[in-house]
């Protein structure tokens, strides 16, 4: 009846774990009684669950990613703290515990902090960049919006019911196969991968679409902002990447449930090289998918606080194109050495000099911009340069990786140096563009001082946390222990820690900054809707945008579209409103987030009813979708004079051009 | 929160304009979603030429593939691709009832391919060769598997199509949706040809 389920899923075999779970079900619960009590359960369910709105479906992208960094952190904290007194018999964590722990944290900051966080803020921000009024298919967005989200809830719920992989990130066979790993727990990894991959697709193909096909009149590929050229090209890696991913995921599957032999045993036949070449297909790519954004950003936060135009526009778009083209090189690399055993140490060795001399350009460009401009010191801005800084140290350790003997390549060097590429290089891209597009998308800025001090954590807490593994690798030490044995080590260990805890105090002050802003939302109000005097076209919608963004859709002539509007003033002519088609609201998203929830639940657990139960509904949902031939919801011209009116007289100070 | 609904007949240009651009851009993404689609295809085959001698000592494709019964496939399908042309005529015609004719044609040669797909696979697992005896029959089995899974999501959507301009007839976005629907089928003929020429024709030569 219930498959493999029972009582003994619970997790009653450790006390940690048991605690773990526990705090997931009070959370979860509290956060149900908390909305109850509100009672908000309508605003929420039709003002954004079901909302077919790109800000929104971005807001909520990010916000899953900010919970999610919170769950990987504290798996961080809980490997650290392992590894630095597990010397002697055993630390606090058994064996498979902390495997479980380790493989949680890589999966849950690559898949469900990473990409929702550069996927939320492609959301809120290129459609308005390019001058559009929504993306191009709405309710795919919302789609991939929830079947992330499942993939989260799957990788949650394995804390409370069963176990998670043991298998590392990577799930390399032997390890994943179900002779070393019987459990539910690398199927709970195969579903959480596969539904999370199957939405980042489907919002890749969306967000390809809509750069090419909805530009703002007169805006040519060569005009539009370095944050949207960066979110085109991750949209094609994507769109490359991510089929490897799935058949990678799948065909593991099918080992583990069906007892084929892609990967397993010489006796069957299989060949183990084969997943490593699938999975850094799409692997190595996936790096730049994480990094591209972040550049993107870093050029847009350098553009504004210098308050000058980016010098080296057309290189920067250049390194961006370059970097996205070796990716497909690689990319086609690993595809035609399929079944040859490919070397993963290409994916950590050969191509970070190769990419070096476009990230070299683009890190020139900025440093000319702000030389040339006048740099204001905002959060942004200071996680702008905490990224340049850190990333020269990343860079230099990438050469020397490359050229080092092979005996550190697998050690914790490796874990330093790509945590140095993913932290400042992904990390603080996304949180440079949370703090600088928070006040567009809801119309007060984030506190500055707790900012700052958000960021002084973060920066001391990354050197600290990772500095010292440059060293430990280069003492030998291997990555992936799970205890050491080496007195030597331990001091370093022990650093290594203490950065985490200042990672730690970054987490939460991040959290007291948003608290501060809401209770002080009054005064960091941003009437006039730009509070940096920035430069895009995102800044000339209101703040937070109205549903349709553009009252009436601009002319873009040159790069920096607002900047340009707001020196020629001039025309203060009111425009002719017309009706606005926006897309309405589905509970279609959600649905298919809920019942593939479902599905993938039932797979894991074997509880074949439920599947062919879940399976349909998934089938219902997307059918119910599917086929009408409704266009939108209708916004009156009337309504829409009344808004832009409303916020004319809002800010009377903000400049009279009409958006 | 009304929906506005589009006719065909719709003087109302704002509409008009929005459903002219939705269907553009549909098209559009179906070409690159079907990109995607073709790099799983591809995946899949890349996995069973590596895998060509991972036969574990067991059958391999020289005794296990009939060359009639692929033939029959190829012709089933190559003449489900005419007939899905003409579907395609009758819609830019006008015809609905035409259209819907040769749908169902379309539908019953697919029907077709696939029972001769399943019953391939089947005396296959029958015969002690199902997709656990070796890794060449488990790429062998995923690949024709997944051929057949996308085949059938075409027929199951080709019922749909059929009732949509049988019962609604021929609107703007029916005949977008049949266009993509010929992609879609389009598509996986090609895909087919693929495969035959890589994975059972060097078994039959
Ligand atoms: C925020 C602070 C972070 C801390 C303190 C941290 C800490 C750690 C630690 C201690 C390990 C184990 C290393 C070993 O002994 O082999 C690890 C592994 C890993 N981390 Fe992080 N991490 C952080 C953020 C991130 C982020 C943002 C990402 C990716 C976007 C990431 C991706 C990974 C991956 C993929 C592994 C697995 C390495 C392997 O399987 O060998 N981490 N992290």
């Amino acid at each position: 009846m219930l498959g493999k389920l029972t009582i003994d899923a619970l997790p009653f075999y450790s006390g940690i774990a048991m605690a773990g779970a526990l705090t997931v079900v009070c959370v979860a619960l509290g956060v149900v009684a908390f909305i109850t009590r509100l009672g908000r359960w309508r605003y929420l369910w039709t003002e954004w669950l079901t909302s077919l709105d790109h800000k929104k479906i971005g807001i909520m992208y990010v916000t899953l990613a900010l919970v999610m960094l919170v769950r990987g952190v504290i798996d961080a904290l809980l490997i650290r703290t392992q590894q630095a007194f597990a010397f002697e018999p055993n630390g606090y964590l058994p064996p498979d515990h902390f495997d479980q722990i380790f493989t949680s944290h890589a999966t849950i900051m690559m898949f469900f902090v990473a990409m929702p966080f550069v996927l939320g803020l492609l959301n809120i921000v290129v459609p308005q960049q390019i001058g559009a009024r929504r993306v191009a298919f709405p309710f795919m967005n919302s789609a991939g919006l929830w079947l992330t989200v499942s993939g989260a809830g799957l990788v949650m719920i394995s804390l409370v019911i069963g176990k998670f992989s043991t298998a590392y990130w990577t799930a390399y066979p032997p390890q994943s196969g179900v002779q070393f790993n019987p459990g539910v727990g690398v199927d709970y990894w195969i579903w959480a991968v596969l539904l999370s991959s199957v939405g980042s697709l489907l919002t890749g193909i969306n967000f390809l679409v809509t750069i090419v096909k909805r530009r703002a009149p007169g805006m040519r590929l060569m005009m539009m902002p370095l944050f949207t050229w960066a979110a085109l090209c991750t949209s094609i890696l994507i769109i490359f990447a991510y089929p490897a991913l799935i058949v990678a995921a799948t065909l593991l599957g099918l080992d583990r449930q069906l007892g084929m032999h892609f990967f397993t045993g010489l006796q069957g036949g299989g060949n183990v090289a084969n997943y490593v070449s699938l999975f850094w297909i799409w692997g190595h790519p996936h790096v730049y998918i994480l990094i591209l954004p972040a550049f993107g950003i870093y050029s847009e936060v350098v553009a504004t606080f210098s308050g000058r135009k980016l010098s080296g526009y057309a290189p920067l778009i250049y390194s961006t194109a370059a970097i996205t083209v070796l990716s497909l090189v690689v990319w086609l690399h690993h595809f035609f050495t399929l079944g040859s055993g490919a070397d993963v140490n290409a994916f950590f060795g050969s191509a970070a000099p190769l990419i070096a001399v476009p990230t070299i350009v683009t890190i020139a460009a900025w440093l000319l911009t702000m030389y040339r401009g006048r740099v204001q010191f905002s959060v942004p801005m200071l996680f702008t340069l905490g990224f340049i800084v850190t990333f020269l140290v990343g860079g230099i350790s990438g050469f020397l990786f490359a050229v080092a003997p092979a005996s550190i390549h697998d050690t914790t060097f490796r874990v330093a140096h790509f945590h140095n590429l993913l932290i400042p290089g992904a990390l603080f891209g996304y949180f440079a563009g949370y703090q600088y597009w928070f006040p567009k998308a809801f119309g007060f800025r984030l506190d500055e001082k707790w900012g700052r001090r958000a960021f002084w954590c973060w920066i001391v807490g990354f050197c600290l946390a990772f500095m010292p593994l440059y060293v430990l690798g280069l003492m030998g030490m291997p990555q992936r222990l799970n205890r050491t044995n080496v007195a030597d080590w331990q001091p370093y260990l022990i650093l290594a820690q203490c950065g985490v805890l200042f990672i730690l105090c970054g987490i939460v002050f991040l959290a007291v900054q948003i608290a501060v802003s809401i209770r002080d939302r009054a005064m960091l109000a941003v009437p006039g809707g730009d509070p940096w005097n920035a430069r895009t076209l995102e800044w000339a919608t209101a703040s937070p945008p109205a549903a349709y963004n553009f009252a009436v859709v601009p002319e873009v002539h040159g790069i920096d579209p607002w900047w340009t509007m707001k020196q020629e003033t001039a025309n203060h002519e009111r425009p002719r409103f017309r009706d606005i088609v926006m897309p309405g609201n589905s509970s279609a998203g959600i649905a298919l987030g809920a019942t593939s929830f479902v599905f993938a639940f039932a797979m894991i657990w074997q509880i074949w009813w439920l599947a062919a139960i879940g399976g349909l509904s998934v089938f219902a949902a997307v059918l119910s979708q599917t086929f009408h031939d409704r266009v939108g919801r209708r916004i009156p011209a009337s309504e829409v004079e009344a808004i832009e009116s409303r916020r004319a007289g809002s800010d009377a100070l903000a400049v009279g051009v009409p958006t | 929160m009304t929906d506005a609904v589009v006719t065909a007949n719709n003087g109302d240009e704002i509409e008009a304009e929005a459903a002219r651009r939705a269907i553009e851009e549909k098209t559009y993404g179906f070409w690159i979603g079907l990109t995607s689609d073709a790099i799983v295809f591809a995946l899949l085959c890349a996995i069973f030429v590596a895998m060509a001698h991972g036969t574990a000592d067991g059958p391999a494709g020289d005794t296990l593939f009939r060359l009639p019964r692929i033939f029959a496939q190829t012709v089933l399908l190559l003449a489900s691709s005419a007939t899905f042309g003409f579907a395609g005529v009758a819609i830019a015609a006008g015809r609905s009832r035409r259209a819907v004719l040769w749908l169902g044609v379309t539908f019953l040669l697919g029907l077709g391919f696939i029972s001769a797909e399943i019953a391939e696979l089947y005396s296959m697992a029958a015969a002690d060769a199902g997709p656990s005896r070796s890794g060449y029959l488990s790429a062998f089995f995923t690949l024709i598997g997944t051929y057949g899974a996308h085949v059938s999501v075409g027929l199951v959507w080709i019922v749909l199509l059929g009732c949509e301009v049988g019962l609604r007839g021929i609107t703007p976005f029916a005949t977008s949706r049949v266009y993509r629907l010929g992609l879609f089928w389009h598509f996986l003929v090609i895909v087919w040809i693929n495969i035959f020429s890589l994975v059972y024709l060097p078994g039959l030569l």
